[in-house]
């Protein structure tokens, strides 16, 4: 039996996510969306709304926060109209209700309405939050943004407003600027309430499009990267299709190139050690043809006497490249705490070291010489036909 | 000699009609697969000796074969093929439980022996993953919450470190005058530690290198 531990649990007949629709729309599509989630007729809902605005224009307040808080439906092409027969309908209704609530008093409510007014707001926000993705989005994304932000305005808002009481208050005027107090607050209120709904769609329009342009730039940066480099190198082999050994270097260093941008750290080729050891072998690696194989353990700064173990290595490389006849060449460099010991091998043909002759500079001076001039020393080992392998050890400084 | 029975994972049919190619008479391709499910499937119905898993595959990669496989306690042994070798691939699918990592680069022949050697349930190291153990367990600046699995001996880092430059297991036996045998207990002992260790570093190390 198998644990099928990557399916996340869907409920297919979960109820669809709260959504602002755009088709059969008469307003603003809330309560066509909403009877879609509560697979209720639209009618019903209308009604609904159309009823409460009698009773202290709750219907109104009700609308426009669901209006607020709801995203979009998102429809590809054109936005179907709105119907504006239903519009007009639900209008008339609406002046007579109004009309009837006016003449009989019943619009006044009294002071029982407000626990109701506050209940069903409450309400009509959890049913809209109904979302268990977009809750938790909001639960964590609250600890993060409240602390910067929200708390900063709530605080600033409350200081200004208490301050703002105790002047009046102090100098005796409170009684007074009530009424005008009264009057700001009702304006203020109805006008945020008008431009609401356009502002929080302003902000998610925003929102979604600077991710949409952060991810344009991502893509065409990739792209820029893959022409220049790839695509140009595949034209490049087929152009040489003929030349295997061309072919075979091409296709060798575009990997490696690719393989540094998509894997490696940035980082500047001369400053350290393993960076320096990379670009040293792909230097030699396209000059002589032969893969080198890299591998290496711990990083340092390079200082002078790692740079001459650079160029030993290097040396190290050339001959292995050239005089060995091996397909791969093994590179190792590791950094230890007190020394560096790098090591090149190839499995090629090897030779007798004491027939080399006395004039021939490559081992003697560019490496055994190098080092041991630079405080490190030089050992190579290699017999014929049992490949060769130098080692190189320099003492860090500290 | 006995054959061994190899399932190919990959998405790519042009590296698996390759493999199939260039693996040695020893081998025997009892199937394909290209995805995950089709892998667990294959591996249920078959059973092969040696699954070669590829890294990176539609629907959730080589890591999830092996959760879903390993995890029902099947008894089948897996060695990771991947043209990827960022470290927390390698890290990621050796911790998953496969027996080795070698790259698409490798030769027939040593992927043949890798094969072979992995059915014998012996550990297979590329000298990138040996590189990668050593720097993981490199950094020492906390001390290990369980000696024996948070650190390497002081044999096994030099086997792993002939490893990364290059030697054949037969040539590191003759380098240090021990048995091949000696040799494979030693990886495969470097291979439990790699798959139980809960040292924090090395899953940080891995994070650390997971640069764009």
């Amino acid at each position: 039996m198998l644990r099928e531990m990557s399916e996340t649990p869907t409920a297919p007949d979960a109820a669809p996510r709260l959504v602002r629709t755009a088709s059969g729309r008469v307003v603003a599509g809330v309560a066509q969306g909403a009877a879609d989630q509560l697979r209720l007729d639209p009618v019903v809902l209308r009604l609904g709304f159309l009823l409460l605005t009698v009773v202290n224009g709750l219907g109104v307040v009700a609308y426009a926060a669901l209006w607020m808080f709801t995203p979009k439906e998102q429809v590809k092409g054109p936005q179907p109209a709105r119907d504006w027969g239903q519009f007009a309908a639900y209008g008339v209704l609406w002046m007579a209700v109004v009309g009837f609530g006016w003449i009989t008093g019943a619009s006044d409510g009294g002071i029982g309405t407000w626990p109701i007014a506050a209940g069903g707001i409450g309400a009509l926000i959890l049913w809209q939050q109904a979302d268990p993705g977009r809750r938790q989005r909001w639960m964590s994304g609250a600890v993060r943004k409240v602390s910067a932000s929200w708390v900063r305005t709530l605080v600033g808002a409350l200081l200004i407003v208490v301050g703002a009481f105790g002047f009046l208050a102090a100098s005796g005027e409170l009684a007074k600027a009530k009424t005008g107090l009264v009057f700001t607050a009702v304006v203020v209120g109805g006008m945020l309430m008008i431009a609401a709904p356009w502002l929080a769609s302003l902000v998610k329009e925003l929102q979604r499009e600077r991710t949409e342009r952060i991810r344009q730039e991502e893509r065409a940066e990739v792209a820029a990267h893959v022409h220049d480099s790839v695509l140009h190198t595949l034209t490049l082999i087929q152009r040489n299709a003929h030349d295997s050994r061309e072919v075979t270097r091409l296709a060798r260093s575009q990997e490696r190139e690719l393989r540094n941008w998509l894997y490696q750290p940035k980082q500047d080729a001369d400053a350290t050690l393993a960076a320096a050891v990379r670009r040293v072998a792909a230097e030699e690696e396209d000059a002589h043809g032969v893969p080198i194989e890299i591998v290496c353990v711990g990083d340092c700064d390079l200082d002078e006497s790692l740079g001459a173990l650079l160029q030993a290595a290097r040396q190290a490389m050339v001959n292995a490249a050239r005089y060995s006849g091996a397909p791969v060449i093994s590179v190792y460099a590791e950094v230890e705490p007190d020394e560096v010991t790098v090591f090149v091998r190839d499995r090629g043909k090897g030779f007798d070291m004491d027939a080399v002759p006395a004039d021939r500079m490559g081992i003697r001076q560019s490496i055994i010489g190098r080092m041991e001039r630079n405080g490190g020393s030089a050992r190579v080992r290699t017999e014929p036909g049992d490949g060769t392998e130098v080692m190189l050890t320099m003492k860090r400084a500290s | 000699m006995k054959t061994v029975r190899v399932l190919i994972v990959d998405d790519h049919r042009l590296f698996r009609s390759g493999v199939r190619a260039e693996l040695g008479p020893s081998i025997q391709v009892i199937g394909e697969a290209e995805d995950v499910e089709s892998a667990v499937a294959s591996i249920a119905e078959l059973k092969p000796d040696v699954v070669l898993l590829d890294v990176h595959m539609p629907g959730g990669g080589g890591q999830e074969v092996l959760r879903r496989v390993l995890g029902a306690g099947a008894q089948v042994r897996f060695l990771a093929l991947s043209v990827s070798d960022a470290a927390e691939d390698v890290i990621g699918v050796i911790r998953g439980g496969a027996r080795g990592y070698v790259t698409k680069t490798i030769s027939g022949a040593e992927l043949t022996d890798a094969i072979i050697r992995v059915s014998d349930g012996d550990a297979v190291f590329s000298p990138r993953l040996a590189g990668f153990v050593l720097d993981a367990f490199a950094s020492t600046e906390a001390p290990p919450i369980d000696p024996e699995l948070d650190s390497l001996t002081q044999r096994e880092r030099e086997v792993l470190r002939l490893i990364a430059r290059g030697y054949a297991y037969k040539e590191i036996a003759k380098e240090l005058f021990i048995s091949v045998k000696t040799v494979e207990t030693h990886v495969s002992s470097v291979l439990r530690k790699l798959q139980l260790s809960n040292r924090h570093e090395l899953s940080r190390w891995a994070t650390a290198r997971r640069l764009v």
